[in-house]
């Protein structure tokens, strides 16, 4: 399946945004996510299942003013 | 000490930690400063640099110093909610500074945006900091949502030059004596700062004005000072401006020599 991942296509064998993060190497690090533009709490991630061109957002910390 | 949604702070200078030279010049500027909060906010992560991660570590090496996450970039009430949101899971903090940009060459905020936004966040639990404008009728409604703090602007994010409207930000602060006021967005040299403070604002909020000085940490110390001096003098209870000379000699005794 084929998902936006920060606005970069990525072919990926997840279908949950948990498992997304885990293929990234990211499950543990210090992000937060969006689907489709809705906000998905970490608890919500193993249920937020994935669908065909959906877009997911991974924000990290960074310089702000 | 400023009191800001019931924590109480020694410093009134809150420092942005972006657009500076280095991470280095970053930590050294928020220590000169003696800030005890500094903005953040959330970008992108990709898996191979993993910049994110490197940043919150530095920010986290910093002691005693709390976070306040921005939603810089959002354009509209439901950008800045859902960023909002996500800013609070990876900082854990309730804590918001609100920004739903309205104008791009002006960065100006959508203050119809805003008050929405705020209502929706404050009712989510947010303890929310609003980047503003002067103008008193949206911070009477940005209070009636809940706010407790406002962030009015000073210019323009990053354009330096200072308190643009002097009689909006007095009305301001005579309208609302006892909510703490932040200038935000900016101010360019230290003597801007020390303006607000005499003014009678509680905190201003510096960013680029340190960031991109020549001497960042030596900036961040000179706007610590101008600050504090800003403040002393309000406190101090200023002299009335008046159109004609008084001297300051006593005439009373001056010998006659004419």
């Amino acid at each position: 399946m084929r998902i936006l991942v920060n606005g970069v296509w990525r072919d990926t064998g997840a279908c949950d945004v948990g498992s997304v993060l885990q293929e990234m190497g990211l499950n543990e690090a210090p992000v937060a996510t969006a689907l489709n533009g809705e906000f998905v709490p970490v608890a919500a991630r193993p249920g937020a299942r994935l669908a065909e061109g959906d877009r997911l957002e991974v924000l990290a910390p960074m310089q702000g003013g | 000490m400023l009191e800001l949604y019931g924590i109480e702070l020694r410093s009134h200078l809150l420092l942005g930690t972006s657009r500076y030279p280095s991470p280095v010049a970053l930590t050294e500027a928020v220590r000169a400063s003696r800030a005890e909060v500094v903005t953040v906010s959330l970008r992108r992560e990709s898996s191979g640099e993993r910049a994110g991660q490197g940043f919150w570590s530095i920010i986290r090496g910093l002691q005693e110093v709390r976070v306040l996450p921005n939603t810089a970039a959002c354009h509209s009430v439901k950008e800045a909610v859902t960023t909002a949101h996500m800013a609070r899971e990876v900082f854990g903090t309730s804590w918001v500074k609100l920004e739903v940009i309205g104008e791009d060459d002006t960065l100006q905020p959508d203050v119809f945006g805003l008050v929405e936004a705020a209502r929706v966040l404050v009712a989510d639990g947010f303890q929310v900091f609003p980047y503003t404008t002067e103008d008193l009728v949206v911070a009477d409604r940005l209070l009636a949502a809940g706010c407790k703090v406002l962030m009015p602007w000073g210019a323009p994010i990053g354009s330096g030059r200072g308190l643009n409207n002097l009689f909006g930000l007095k009305a301001l602060r005579a309208h609302f004596p006892d909510v703490p006021l932040i200038v935000d967005a900016g101010l360019g040299v230290p003597s801007h700062a020390a303006q607000a403070m005499e003014l009678g604002f509680d905190a201003v909020l510096i960013n680029t004005a340190v960031a991109e000085a020549a001497d960042p940490p030596r900036m961040a110390q000179a706007f610590a000072q101008a600050v504090e001096a800003g403040r002393a003098g309000r406190l101090a209870g200023p002299m009335e401006p008046r159109d004609m000379a008084v001297p300051s000699t006593p005439v009373i005794g001056k010998a006659f020599l004419g």
